[in-house]
């Protein structure tokens, strides 16, 4: 099972309709991702972290997890000041880095932390079945939904059989090589993992046939209907409104 | 003596998988309301698919099958019969997909068409008489074997069904919810099947224990199952008893 650190709270953001948050997550996210203008993307950043700062949730977590981020801009902060072509700052040899590299980089930092906020703030702070629901609402098809939804629920039981697996070959004797019986061991690991997975599958879906599934998820969240979702859609589009005014002025 | 309207009716049941041999072979057999009726079945012996085949989830390739009065035959058919029968799989695992307990247990009245609230209040319900109260927000996959057979006993008790057929319920338990497990089925005013290779369970919650062999259950040879005592001269000798 995977945790839903963000999912339980009682903030603005957590009581809002799932099906508005993920509209508002995915039309501002959207425009970040197409916006290039620094005073735009400046203020999207700002929209993200008061998103953050309405769905109260515990800072140290949300770092954690922009800190994942980070990890792979510093790989593009390395790379891209000193292969983009464009104005010369400062050279080092054969290594020359350009103006375009590093306007470039901030934009990308810009954009991927908004966006990855904007997405903590207003999505991971709802049940991942919640999601499912509301995706369903929004139009998308029911049997991409219900990938989703299993897929979530069952990715740890894979991944524990792939270690009872992994753990079978280690108690007798098995260290990985480069030979072909290692590789042969991995491909009737592979091989069986799939199988164990496609029966787990069935027999799942037998049991939900036996209580009576039929395609479609019913939620047990209510969500409150009160002031907080009109309010919410006009701070977004406001906030929409304001971004592309900046990008195209 | 009175009649009870028989619930499940098999006759001349046979299935096989494809390309094996047969699993099932003209296997007849009744449950009636009230009926508590235990099979001791060796592992392999299709019990597994016996109760499958009563839920709808396999086709039989001959026989025919007849639930709480009505002859089965298509998908639709058996979709009403599941709120009817509630069977409890031998993984527990398989049974709960939810993130959380309550959300399992209140999954099949949901789907029964129940509002929220009434699957709620039943979902509660059937968790305390299990003595689950405090289960409601735990994460399904973080139980404990016991723990999830339990919870998966009360999402199929939670749709109200008139039977139960129950898949080795007690493989892999300790023996305080072997307890528990007998305490509620002898509580709980339900016809079921209940398929097990343990005598001291199947004495303390069936009525009738039939041996299933060679894709039938044999209704003739009802077991019974008694302690007794003897001496022998020689008696650290193993021995057989026939």
């Amino acid at each position: 099972m995977i945790e839903e650190p963000f999912a339980k709270g009682d903030s603005f953001i957590h009581n809002i309709d799932p099906r508005l948050r993920i509209a508002a997550a995915a039309m501002l996210s959207i425009a970040v991702a197409l916006s290039s203008g620094f005073a735009t993307l400046l203020s999207a950043l700002a929209i993200a972290a008061l998103a953050l700062v309405a769905a109260n949730l515990d800072w140290r977590r949300v770092c954690g997890r922009l800190l994942v981020v980070a990890g792979f801009l510093i790989l593009l902060w390395l790379i891209l000041p000193i292969t983009h072509r464009g104005y010369p700052l400062y050279s080092l040899g054969p290594v020359t880095v350009t103006r375009e590299g590093i306007m470039l980089a901030t934009q990308i930092t810009l954009k991927s932390f908004s966006i990855l906020a904007l997405l903590i703030a207003l999505v991971a702070t709802m049940p991942v079945a919640a999601l499912g629901n509301a995706l369903g609402s929004l139009g998308v098809p029911g049997k991409l939904n219900q990938l989703l939804l299993v897929s979530y629920r069952y990715i740890f039981v894979i991944e524990q059989e792939y270690q009872r697996l992994v753990r079978a070959a280690k108690i007798r004797g098995f260290q990985p090589g480069t030979n072909l019986h290692t590789y042969r061991t991995y491909a009737y690991l592979a091989g069986m993992l799939f199988v164990r997975a496609s029966m787990r599958a069935q027999r799942v879906y037998q049991a939900m046939l036996c209580r009576g599934f039929h395609g479609r998820y019913i939620p047990l969240q209510t969500f409150k209907t009160g002031k907080q979702n009109p309010v919410f859609a006009v701070l977004t589009l406001s906030a929409l409104v304001s971004m592309l005014y900046l990008e195209w002025t | 003596m009175h009649t009870h309207e028989p619930l499940i009716k098999l006759d001349g049941i046979s299935f096989s998988y494809p390309g094996g041999s047969p699993v099932l072979e003209d296997l007849t057999f009744t449950l009636s309301e009230h009926d508590r009726i235990g099979i001791v079945a060796p592992n392999g012996s299709g019990k597994t698919t016996l109760l499958h085949i009563i839920m709808g989830l396999l086709t039989p390739s001959a026989g025919s099958l007849e639930l709480f009065g009505r002859v089965m035959q298509t998908e639709k058919d058996f979709q009403d019969v599941r709120r009817k029968a509630g069977l409890l799989f031998q993984d527990a695992d398989d049974q709960l997909f939810s993130p959380t307990v309550l959300e399992d247990v209140a999954f099949g009245p949901l789907n029964m068409g129940k509002t929220k609230e009434e699957a709620l209040a039943l979902s509660r319900k059937t968790l305390a008489y299990l003595g689950l109260e405090d289960f409601e927000d735990k994460i399904t996959f973080k139980l404990s074997g016991g723990e999830k057979r339990l919870v998966a006993l009360a999402t199929v008790l939670a749709m109200e069904p008139q039977v139960l057929l129950l898949d080795e319920p007690t493989a892999g338990l300790d023996q305080d919810t072997k307890k528990r497990l007998i305490k509620t089925l002898s509580e709980l005013d339900l016809a079921y099947i209940l398929i097990s290779h343990e005598f001291d369970f199947l004495t303390a919650t069936t009525d009738h224990m039939y041996p299933m062999e060679n894709g039938k259950i044999l209704v003739d040879e009802e077991l019974h199952v008694h302690v007794h005592e003897h001496a022998h001269k020689v008696g650290a000798h193993p021995h057989r008893h026939v």
